[in-house]
Parts: C-alpha cells; structure tokens; sequence
C-alpha cells in the first residue's frame, strides 16, 4: 500500500519535512525550503552551560526542534495534528489509520538506530524527521528529507527509532498538516514578517549571555581559554563537537545561515523590499566565516594548530560572525514593512 | 559560498547520499547543489570516534581488572551516558551506578540482567563476556 508522494530532498530535515507535507497533503508549491525555515524562525544560536552532550559542549545552531513546523502551519492558517503515544501497538495503528485515509505522515525519530544512516552519524540525537508514505509488506516507505532517495524500515526497525529513549524521546511522534482553505499570497507576506521580526527577537533581544549573537559571543570567549583549561587533546575534541553541531547531518551552523541567505531573497518576491536583497549578502558572509572558523577548528582538532593564537584566532572569527549577524539582524529590525 | 566551492570529499554519508546545499551562483542568486562531503566535517567524525573507541578499549581494561562491571564497557561500546542508559532500562540513575560496581554486577537477577542485555542489543551471556560478535 502507498500513498501518492512525491519526494523532495532537502538541506534540513525539519524543513523538509515541513515543505513535503505541504507540498503533498494539501498541495502547497510556492513554500520552498528556505521561506519555511524563514518563517519559521530557525536561524538560532544557543550555548548551554553546565548542560554536556556526549562529554562535550551543548550548543544548537537553530530554533528548538518541532517549532519551524509549527510556526510555518499557524502562519499560513494550516491545522495541525500531533499525537504522542505511550504503547508502540496504538502509535503503529494510527500511522496506519493516516496511511489508510491515503496520507503520509511525519515522525519524529532517534538516530541511533536508524539502520539506513551510516554508522559513524549514529548518535543518541531523538529529534531527526521522517515522512512514511506507505507499507509494503513488512517494510514501511520512508522518505528522509536529507537523502537523495526514498528509503524503507522493517516495522521492528520503525518502532525502534519512534521508541527512542533519551533527551527528546520522540514517544512515538507522528505529525501531520490538515486539509485547509486556499493559502493566499498575503498569508505569506505575513508569516514572512512575523517570521523575520521573531528571529530578530530570537537572535538580539533575548536577554542573558548565551543565546543568540550574545550566545555566539559567549562561546568565543570560552572557545579562547580551552586550550588552557582542558588541554590541547580535550579542547580538539571539543571542537570537533562544535563543528559536528555546526555542521550536523543534512545541514548546520554554516548550512542554516546560507538558508537564511536564501529566504531573504525568496522572501523579496513576496515582500519587494530591496534591503533584503543586501542584508542577504551578509548572512552569506557569516556563513563563510562559519565555514572558515570549521576549518580553523579541524586544523586544531587534526593536531596542525597547536598555539594559543590558533585558539585566539578561532575565537576571533566567532566574534566576527557575532558582529556581522547583529548587524544583519539590526538591519532587518529598522525595515519599514510596506502596508 | 560560491556554487564553485561545493565541497566534493569522501564521507561517511556521501557512501549513502549526497547533500543538499544552499550556494550562491555567478549571478549571486541562491540555488541549490548537493555535495559528497566536506573534509572538515568528516575529520569532526573521525576523532570523535577515535575517543570513543579510546575510551571503549580503556572501560574493557577496567572491567579486566576488576575496577568496574561489564556495563562500563557496553555504555561506551552503545556511546550511552546514564541518563540514556537509565530512560531504556527504566532503572534509576543512581541504581545504574550501582550495577557499575563488579561485585554488585555479579549478584544482579536474570531479569535485571536481561533487561541491560536487551538495551545494549546484547545477549545476558554476551553482556557477561564482553564477547561480542557485531558484523
């Protein structure tokens, strides 16, 4: 049994998750991946303290997960059904009920167990997405939005990753838009201010030291004095663990700001303001220098640099990216959105 | 980045897929391009599990010489910290501690046992050997 579907790969899963179910459940074509990224707020910057992730630093390069798919329904007057399930038996019985009405259906699942990924991505990370579109035999259809390809999983190997336990067990998680009135082009325009106005708030306005800009400025700081406090072998690993975030499966923190990059152009055809045409270029820019502090750090992590002043130099191109997005956002703050 | 710039290295993933990408063309619109892998991000992955396999063969050791029980060794084998381990056996973190105690291991029921086995994708005979076969 299958389900009419059309796969579509994208850079992030959420995202793509996102644009393929409103492309194929309600038929929605003119949300691409970035405009659902931008109105969903996504580009995000946060350093927890005291919080560790596999023995090393937790940082998170966009918006909490589940909210660019919920933000991008409300903006566009979208219903959305989500259900969490206790018992695997009624998780797998309402996937069926949706697969049976002829509609797929996003799951949230672990990564660990995800038997198609290579093993070396293979870590304890719940909140990877996935649309099941049909079941044949014992396998069920699986499109994963960062793969080239439709894919397939066994029902056991289905169970297991929605049944993932940990940080942001899934619980069985399945998600999906409902039927909805025409979508018009204003909705849009809306949901992309709305969109750009919170991610200003998102990345300059929220008060404390560790997330947004103030966040990226934070862990440069850190950043500078690892080598001192955990030693050359610790602090590489530590920086391999902040591009591994950065640059995470599917897409990162170099990926999510060219996406950015990319919806403030799309956005201009909705919302001809010429500022977003030229605020664009910067988040281009931050996307390089997060490209170029990745390779500062490898060049640490792989035992090439081993000063100081590769340790300063990483922490002074973080500083730069900091300096370059709080513009860009400041800039995007002092747009006069047309009536 | 430049469209031109699209890393093409070997990768983990690139074996299974190529990635979808946001780059800027000549004309400096946004398009997209999928790549193979980034050498960077690779070697991210690379030390990582270097350490985890460090730390891995080092728990083995310290099961070996009686300083820990086997569920060392299989929380690093699983990459698995206490709080993960604690939400797929349902025993408390402070119990898991416990358990990690070679003499306290020793003296756990079958079900408690199977209960880790079962976590660790293991056999009760293979969580009490270490010996195991993965292909």
């Amino acid at each position: 049994m299958k389900v009419e579907f059309e796969h579509l790969q994208a850079a992030h899963c959420e995202n793509g998750v996102t644009v393929s179910m409103l492309r194929n459940i309600i038929g929605e074509t003119r949300i691409t991946e970035p405009l659902a990224f931008g109105i969903g707020s996504g580009l995000f910057f946060v350093y927890i303290p005291f919080l560790k992730v596999s023995g090393g630093p937790a940082i998170a390069y966009r918006t909490q997960p589940g909210l660019i798919f919920k933000r991008t329904c409300k903006a566009l007057g979208i219903p959305v059904v989500r259900k969490k399930f206790s018992s695997p038996k009624e998780a797998e019985k309402a996937l069926m009920e949706s697969l049976n009405a002829g509609r797929p259906v996003g799951c949230q699942v672990g990564v660990y167990h995800l038997t198609y990924f290579p093993k070396e991505y293979r870590f304890h990370f719940n909140a990877h997405n996935i649309i099941v579109f049909g079941k044949e035999d014992d396998n069920y259809l699986i499109s994963d939005p960062i793969m080239e390809d439709v894919t397939s999983l066994s029902s056991y190997e289905l169970e297991r990753v929605r049944f993932a336990k940990g940080a942001l067990a899934p619980k069985g998680q399945l998600y999906y838009p409902q039927h909805t009135g025409i979508i018009t082009d204003e909705q849009i325009r809306k949901g992309i201010i709305t969109g750009i106005k919170r991610n200003v708030r998102d990345m300059i306005h929220i008060p404390g030291p560790i997330a947004g800009v103030a966040g990226i400025r934070f862990t440069a700081k850190k950043v500078k004095k690892w080598r001192d406090k955990l030693g050359l072998r610790k602090a590489g690993l530590y920086l391999a663990q902040l591009v591994r975030m950065q640059e995470e499966i599917g897409t990162g923190g170099g990926g999510f700001r060219f996406i950015y990059g990319a919806f403030l152009q799309q956005a201009h055809a909705f919302v001809p303001v010429d500022e977003l045409l030229d605020i664009s270029k910067s988040f281009t820019k931050a996307g390089d220098r997060w490209r170029d502090a990745a390779v500062q750090a490898a060049g640490i992590y792989k035992g090439r640099l081993t000063t100081q002043a590769d340790f300063d130099q990483m922490g002074d191109y973080m500083l730069e990216i900091a300096d370059i997005e709080k513009e860009a956002f400041k800039s995007l703050e002092k747009i006069k959105w047309p009536k | 980045m430049k469209k031109s710039d699209i890393p093409q290295d070997p990768s983990a993933l690139g074996r299974i897929t190529k990635e979808l990408q946001y780059v800027v063309d000549e004309q400096g619109n946004y398009v997209t391009d999928l790549s193979n892998g980034w050498e960077v991000k690779a070697s991210a992955l690379d030390i990582t599990w270097q350490d985890i396999d460090n730390q891995t063969k080092e728990a083995k050791e310290k099961v070996l010489r009686n300083e820990a029980s086997p569920l060392l060794y299989f929380m690093q084998l699983r990459i698995m910290d206490l709080p993960t381990l604690a939400a797929y056996t349902g025993f408390w973190k402070w119990k898991i501690k416990r358990h990690l105690r070679p003499d306290v291991f020793r003296k756990l029921s079958e079900k408690k046992l199977a209960k880790y086995a079962e976590a660790f994708d293991v056999s009760v005979d293979e969580l009490k050997t270490m010996n195991v076969h993965e292909g």
